[in-house]
């Protein structure tokens, strides 16, 4: 039940999500099992139905219902955690957006795998993205360390007043989720210090279930009424979100000694670095080793892994562009039909509109259903880079104004 | 039976109060009425969109003077789920205090239950979640205007079987009662005795309890406002609606339709049927139908009963 001392396992993303959970103290667990993300649900199962932690843990009939019963359990005022991954996140998308709407702290990891049809179970960020407006923080993890770490943050972050808004922290399917590296377990002594302490017995602030002080939830509201207020501030404290974010990093930072940046980007050799490959999720983590085994050939560069995709983070790609020329952005994502075909990129694009900055940004897509992405392919997008920082050239092939990096050819 | 007098005394207090905006005979708002006089303020209710969401009164007013969380469609028993474990958690964290003496109730129409909230229904009554699932069958989706539902009875015209529906209406009593839990009964309004008995008896039964009830609906099945409690008194007198229990798998007969055992005693469905406009383009072919389907309806029940009597 308890962790009085730091331990390491060896454990797989998925079940360091798992920990995670136990560690925040959740109290209130539903999940519906969807590869990759099964193994979550069954760790969580074991802890559960062990006793070894006491929270209840609904095993429901589908992922609607998953975020359904935690909306309800998080409006009685509990801390609540679930897992799910592509259809299943699909599928609950009603509930998704029903979550911030009722501004909820529900934090929830997702294994990200490709949309059907055809079937794709492998990495792919497509499902979390398209669940951008729903007003949920979304963020990404690079390893395993990070999926335990960030789920931590989130508590700090969604349960905070200023905040109360539900959050994804994604991270690519079988690449983390089945694949097993050391991961820290903090003691119950440092997490209390850095926790907020669970809601009391009045629950959150603005709702809550008491028959003392009976409230209505919900009810219609004429185009007259707030329901434009209340949209707006949902945005407004999603963007005010951003200092909370970076005060909760910096917080960890103090308390268990691992950096992530300033919560919504980390920079990785960018000091002189000519150009910069932006990443999201573990491709972030792999961008590092093929900046270190270019820097040893000569050349300037520098990664950068972007950690929150909401709230974007503009000021950060503003300063970004302007110490570098050229910014490569990755997408292992699709956004049909929008500006650069990736969604991240796309938004990097529009938050340098109008800043009188010319840095180029080359949007890339890469690794789309878990197609493998090797160092030396990252190392020639650095190249590629390059190239048009020197020349101005731009790579053949590109589709739309995007290079689609791995590509097969298609007639 | 409780008697009038003590319903007198104890059900004075309103916790859905006047000044709602149901139509006048509204069905909904007897059943509702009734159900919190004996469920009482530590009462959660979940509503799943249906006539409830806005009958309670548009943003910032509110007649139900409890707890009312509004919910989406196919969401209600999931929610009320979650709500249930939050009081288990919180009695847990917080023993001894209110927690642990809360009902989480779903109030949902037929729409909600027998169409699109079924899997979630289906989902809770499996794991035996420790919520009372409440449908208020009006037979059909009155809110949106009146389209068809799968509880819709057949012959009844809506605007979206504008020559009156072909099948008959499902039986989701019985296919609660399936799930084998601990209590499953029917209602109707125009019986507010038995209906408070019942849920004074659900409130107190742990897990997954399911009450349905006939309400009724002036405009949605044609009749005069005035006229919704003799509705549901000819329902229950002709035979179409039978009023019973499932305790723990065990099937009881209610006294208001034990007599109607005897089909000498039901009145012609005929009273029932022709004085809602909804059914005036109903065949002698209909008819015949639905006399038929009674006669079958009341067939299962005395195959109830006779399990009954052999198994004591």
């Amino acid at each position: 039940m308890s962790q009085k001392e730091q331990e390491i396992k060896f454990i797989s993303g998925n079940v360091a999500a798992a920990y995670a959970a136990r560690s925040a103290k959740v109290q209130v667990i539903s999940a519906y099992p969807i590869t990759p993300q099964t193994t979550v649900v069954e760790k969580l199962s074991d802890f559960v139905d062990s006793g070894d932690m006491p929270a209840q843990y609904i095993k429901v009939e589908s992922e609607h219902s998953v975020m359904a019963a935690l909306v309800g359990a998080s409006i009685a005022g509990t801390r609540t955690f679930s897992a799910t991954a592509g259809q299943g996140l699909l599928y609950m998308s009603e509930m998704v957006h029903w979550a911030a709407g009722a501004r909820l702290p529900i934090v929830m990891t997702i294994a990200s795998r490709g949309i059907a049809p055809p079937w794709n179970i492998w990495a792919d960020f497509t499902d979390v993205i398209s669940q951008r407006d729903a007003g949920w923080l979304i963020s990404f993890a690079s390893s395993h360390q990070e999926i335990y770490d960030s789920v931590l943050m989130a508590y700090k972050i969604c349960e905070n007043e200023e905040v109360l808004l539900p959050m994804f922290i994604a991270y690519g399917g079988f690449v983390l989720s089945h694949t097993s590296k050391p991961v820290i377990i903090e003691p119950d002594d440092k997490l209390e210090k850095f926790l907020p302490p669970l809601p009391d017995e009045k629950g959150w602030p603005h709702i809550f279930i008491d028959p003392e002080r009976p409230m209505m939830h919900g009810n219609l509201i004429m185009p007259s009424g707030f329901y434009y207020e209340f949209r707006m501030k949902i945005h407004d404290e999603m963007m005010k979100s951003t200092h909370i974010i970076k005060q909760v990093a910096l917080e960890f930072e103090k308390i268990f000694g691992r950096s992530y940046g300033n919560g919504l980007i980390q920079e990785y050799k960018m000091d002189d670095a000519d150009v910069v490959l932006i990443n999201i999720g573990g491709l972030a983590l792999q961008a590092e080793q093929a900046v270190d085994e270019l820097r040893q050939e000569g050349y300037k560069v520098g990664s950068v892994k972007l950690r929150h995709f909401r709230p974007f983070p503009i000021d950060e790609i503003i300063n970004i562009a302007k110490r570098v020329d050229v910014i490569g952005v990755v997408d292992r994502d699709t956004a049909f039909g929008s500006p650069t075909g990736g969604a991240v990129s796309s938004e990097c694009k529009s938050a340098l509109h109008n800043t009188g900055i010319d840095t180029i940004i080359l949007p890339i897509i890469t690794g789309i259903g878990g197609r493998e992405v090797s160092v030396e392919q990252q190392k020639e997008e650095f190249k590629i880079l390059m190239k048009l920082k020197e020349t101005g050239e731009l790579p053949k092939d590109m589709i739309h104004g995007t290079l689609w990096d791995g590509v097969l050819e298609v007639k | 039976m409780v008697s009038l007098k003590e319903l007198q005394e104890t059900t004075a207090e309103e916790l859905f109060l006047p000044g709602n905006s149901t139509c006048a005979g509204c069905g909904l708002e007897l059943a509702l009425r009734w159900a919190m006089k004996a469920l009482g303020p530590k009462t959660a209710l979940v509503a799943p969109a249906s006539c409830l969401n806005v009958v309670v009164g548009l943003w910032p007013k509110t007649a139900p003077n409890f707890p009312f969380i509004n919910m989406a469609f196919a969401a209600a028993a999931a929610a009320a789920s979650g709500i249930s474990a939050a009081f288990k958690a919180k009695e847990y964290k917080f023993p001894g205090k209110v927690w642990g003496k809360m009902t989480s109730l779903v109030f949902a129409g037929d729409g909600g239950t027998t169409d699109i909230g079924i899997q979630g229904l289906s989902g809770a009554a499996e794991r035996n979640s420790d919520i009372l699932y409440v449908c208020y069958d009006n037979e059909a989706y009155m809110n949106t205007g009146i389209q068809r539902s799968s509880s819709t009875p057949h012959g009844a015209r809506t605007t979206t079987t504008p020559f009156g529906k072909q099948r008959f209406k499902k039986n989701l009593p019985a296919i609660v009662a399936a799930h084998n839990v601990p209590y499953v009964a029917t209602c109707c309004i125009s019986y507010p005795i038995d209906l408070y008995e019942k849920f004074k008896k659900a409130k107190e039964i742990k897990g997954f309890r399911y009450i349905h009830i006939l309400a009724p609906c002036p405009p949605g099945w044609g009749f005069a406002s005035e006229d919704t409690v003799k509705m549901g008194k000819l329902a229950v007198e002709t035979g179409f609606w039978i009023l019973y229990e499932v305790e723990n798998g065990e099937f009881k007969l209610s006294k208001p339709s034990k007599k109607y055992l005897d089909p000498s005693k039901r009145r012609p469905i005929q009273e029932y049927l022709g004085i809602q406009k909804r059914f005036n383009t109903l065949s002698e072919v209909g008819l015949v139908k639905w006399q038929e389907n009674i006669k079958n309806a009341w067939k299962y029940i005395e195959l109830e009963l006779e399990l009954k009597e052999k198994s004591e």
